[in-house]
């Protein structure tokens, strides 16, 4: 067994040793620690890639001296491999686009209390990630869970207590539904790890035993994680959560927290529920339909938003619509555009919010329309990553979220039955994300008129290196998916083949 | 011989006699009881979002009012039946044949005093089989406490705050008797022996039911009721935030890189070389011990921690 073999367990305990070493620490050296654990994390992750794509396979990790149905195991393949690096990356450009706003919102002596925040909520994500085994996930959703909590109700000021609780709420919600569909699944296969328990269902797929149980765990757990992801019929706590958090909380939440419970989604259908069973149950068809509403009412409730920041988050919605559609084609070719989605979307959305920071800075703090008009000529840099996301999010040749809608409408052409639905709702939701986005653009760069508010002088700050590197990077992140996608989409064939 | 008394108004007898006559309370100069007084404060007012512009007449939020009380009932309903309908076509309980009667289990069963050395079986499967979920728990506990640490801890780095959280502290009063002698006496009886029991419970996890989750909850009842029978002046030379942090430091550390240990040689197929000594002794079953012991204090420590941060906001 080669040394990098250890990486993936060594990166998951790292962040959870640093989140622990960090409640004795001062802000100050917490914060640096965190920076360096995530620097150190994917680094890890990459190492593991290398490996997984040199040797072209995936491989079970023994964590313990018991092997696979007894003890607990993580698995690592390409695909994992990517997305931790990915997740490390836009985790580390998050925090650091942050800082500054951090260090504001958030009490001095409770600073570090934040970074074992961050610290947990990478772990979990990377547990999530590379994990084998169905009671460990669970383990670590609760783990992200509170951990999204902290993040948001660590600001402390009005409305962020109640957007938490509602969090709070919806969130343990899903969390239950998991565990009902993970105690149904242990009750007919007798296994917690992937792999027995998927080799079990088959069996008695074959035999035809427990077909309502079976049917009730797709179904709990399915909708279970949509709860936790925010999909359309379960959103009402997105635009609050992603509104009213620190910076670096609606950037990491949005970006990746619900990215983390669509890749496990992913990993459950794939490696234990088996993907012919989903398709032959109509299961698909269930989270394709909620998907399609969720890519066109996100958008709309978007329109009408006055806030930019909650625009932002409605526009979540709408995007977590689309990873859900691409599932719910049932196909290969969907599912691959799906978690090419899930990446671009992640980079994008991480570059908006911390953008918009930007953008804010230099309207006095305010988040509406008028306040921001012309905000763009007083913080170019930010204004020039603002209109990079948001011509990606509407799908400008180039940038990250073009290549996931070709994706999307090329897998469509697979599944016939479902081609004409996607395409009119991928291009009438296309003309939607547009309305939004470019008006806003068009109003960061249009000049203030004589009637204006003023802006309140001595608000009107610089921002600080720090979020303009973050902006940079993601800039940057954005066009290298956008640009060379070809190699990321090999990837994520590959690694979807390994998880068979 | 018998002792003749001067003053009968002074002796115990006659104290006792006017105590069941319901003239004294004996209580009377030993506590210190006040009425409950609430505080007053502004009812603080959330702005909602979009108030003012889209208020609904009075007659449309009395009908959407009952259609989403109507639908919430339905909507149960249909999940409780679907759930039920699932759970009569599962198999019976105890059955042989069931599923979840396999290898894994017979395994855990079998060969689980052999490889673990820990004579309670359960023991040795959430910490040696399955240490891994285990060492997530701990850390659910752990982010537990952070957040109501960060919820609601009361900093005292300004001088605004530190007037709060005086008020705070002699507010307390008001809501409970201090110097309580019957509470102060029992838990003088009470408190060792719910400690010691404590102690039992997660130093005996590998032998008897039990371990560190459980025996830590009663240690942290016992310390919750120290504190509220002496105060927490006294319970300050025991317990501060201070030793709360290196405790959990230390436990989790300590966990931390004891199973990382255990991972890394078991991953690698290299022997841990920890002995598990005899089945059935104090001193057995490897790292099962030291890490009841870990997880014992976790959790001890944070449920005292919870339940002062909910009183005061504070250690």
């Amino acid at each position: 067994m080669s040394f990098v073999q250890n990486f993936p367990f060594f990166s998951i305990i790292l962040a959870m040793f640093s989140g622990i070493v960090s409640s004795v620490l001062s802000g100050k050296k917490a914060r640096n620690l965190t920076l360096a654990m995530i620097v150190v994390t994917t680094a890890l992750s990459a190492g593991t890639l290398a490996f997984c794509l040199r040797t072209e396979e995936s491989y079970t990790y023994m964590m313990g001296h018991f092997p696979a149905p007894w003890g607990n195991e993580i698995r690592a393949g390409v695909l994992e491999c990517v997305t931790a690096v990915l997740f490390g990356v836009v985790m580390f450009l998050s925090v650091v686009g942050g800082l500054t706003h951090t260090a504001e919102d958030v009490e001095e002596s409770k600073l570090n209390l934040f970074y074992i925040m961050i610290d947990l909520m990478l772990s979990s994500l990377l547990a999530l990630v590379y994990t084998n085994d169905l009671f460990t996930a669970y383990v670590f959703v609760e783990i992200n869970t509170i951990a999204g909590c902290g993040l948001i109700m660590i600001r402390q000021k009005g409305r962020s207590l109640s957007a938490a609780i509602r969090y709070m709420v919806m969130s343990q919600l899903g969390s239950g539904l998991f565990l009902i569909g993970l105690s149904l699944l242990y009750d007919v296969t007798g296994h917690l790890l992937m792999s027995p328990a998927k080799e079990s269902v088959e069996l008695l797929v074959e035999a035809g035993r427990y077909k309502i149980p079976l049917l009730m765990i797709m179904a709990v757990i399915s909708v279970g994680l949509a709860i936790k992801s925010g999909l359309y019929p379960f959103h009402y706590w997105i635009p609050d959560t992603y509104g009213y958090a620190t910076p670096t909380g609606s950037a990491v939440l949005s970006g990746l927290v619900s990215k983390g419970y669509i890749f496990l989604l992913i990993k459950i259908f794939y490696r234990v529920l088996g993907r012919e069973n989903l398709v032959g149950t109509h299961m698909v068809n269930v989270l394709y339909l909620f998907g399609v509403c969720g890519m066109i009412m996100g958008s709309l409730h978007a329109i009408g938003e006055k806030d930019t920041r909650r625009m932002i988050a409605y526009s979540s919605v709408a995007q977590i619509g689309y990873i859900y559609m691409g599932i719910g084609l049932g196909t290969t070719a969907g599912m691959v555009a799906s978690i090419f989605h899930i990446f671009a979307h992640s980079a994008t959305k991480a570059l908006l919010f911390i953008s918009a920071v930007g953008l804010y800075e230099v309207s006095g703090d305010r988040k509406d329309f008028v306040s921001l008009r012309g905000a763009a000529f007083r913080n170019p840099l930010a204004g020039v990553g603002f209109s990079i996301g948001a011509l990606s999010m509407v799908g400008f040749p180039m940038l990250s979220g073009f290549i996931s809608k070709l994706l999307f409408a090329t897998s469509a052409l697979g599944s016939p039955e479902k081609m004409m639905p996607t395409l009119i709702v991928l291009a009438l939701s296309t003309l939607l994300n547009a309305v939004y986005f470019l008006r806003l653009v068009i109003t960061l760069y249009s000049r203030r008129r004589p009637g204006d508010k003023p802006l309140p002088e001595q608000t009107i700050v610089k921002s600080s290196w720090m979020l303009r590197f973050a902006i940079i990077c993601f800039i940057g992140l954005n066009l290298v998916l956008g640009m060379s996608s070809q190699p990321i989409v090999q990837a994520i064939t590959d690694g979807l083949a390994m998880f068979d | 011989m018998s002792r003749k008394r001067d003053n009968y108004d002074t002796s115990r007898w006659k104290r006792f006699k006017s105590w069941l006559d319901g003239e004294t309370d004996l209580l009377e100069h030993g506590m210190e009881a006040h009425e409950a007084v609430m505080r007053s404060q502004d009812p603080v007012v959330m702005p909602v979002h979009g108030e003012g512009k889209e208020i609904l007449k009075a007659k449309e939020i009395w009908r959407f009012k009952r259609f989403y009380k109507v639908m919430s009932v339905l909507l149960c309903l249909g999940v409780i039946l679907v759930l039920l309908w699932t759970v009569a076509s599962l198999p019976i309980t105890g059955d042989a044949a069931n599923p979840d009667n396999n290898e894994v289990v017979a395994r855990y069963i079998e060969r689980g005093l052999q490889e673990t050395g820990a004579v309670n079986i359960v023991t040795g499967m959430i910490l040696d089989y399955r240490a891994f979920d285990t060492f997530g728990e701990s850390c659910v506990l752990f982010i537990g406490s952070c957040c109501v640490l960060l919820l609601l801890r009361l900093d005292g780095n300004s001088k605004h705050e530190e007037l709060e959280k005086l008020v705070a502290e002699t507010n307390d009063r008001h809501y409970e008797p201090k110097d309580d002698i019957i509470l102060q006496k029992c838990s003088c009886v009470l408190v060792p022996v719910i400690l010691i029991f404590g102690i039992y419970i997660v130093l005996n996890g590998h032998l008897s039911p039990g371990g560190g989750f459980s025996g830590g909850a009663v240690l942290g009842s016992g310390l919750i009721l120290y504190q509220n029978a002496f105060g927490y002046e006294r319970m300050g030379k025991l317990f501060t935030e201070k030793v709360y942090k290196r405790t959990t430091l230390c436990a989790l550390t300590f966990y931390c890189l004891a199973k990382s240990y255990s991972f890394f040689t078991g991953a690698n197929h290299l022997e841990s070389g920890i002995p598990l000594g005899t089945p059935g002794a104090i001193l057995s079953s490897g790292l099962i011990l030291p890490l009841n012991i870990c997880v014992g204090l976790v959790v001890a420590c944070t449920m005292y921690t919870f339940y002062t941060l909910f009183r005061k906001g504070g250690m």
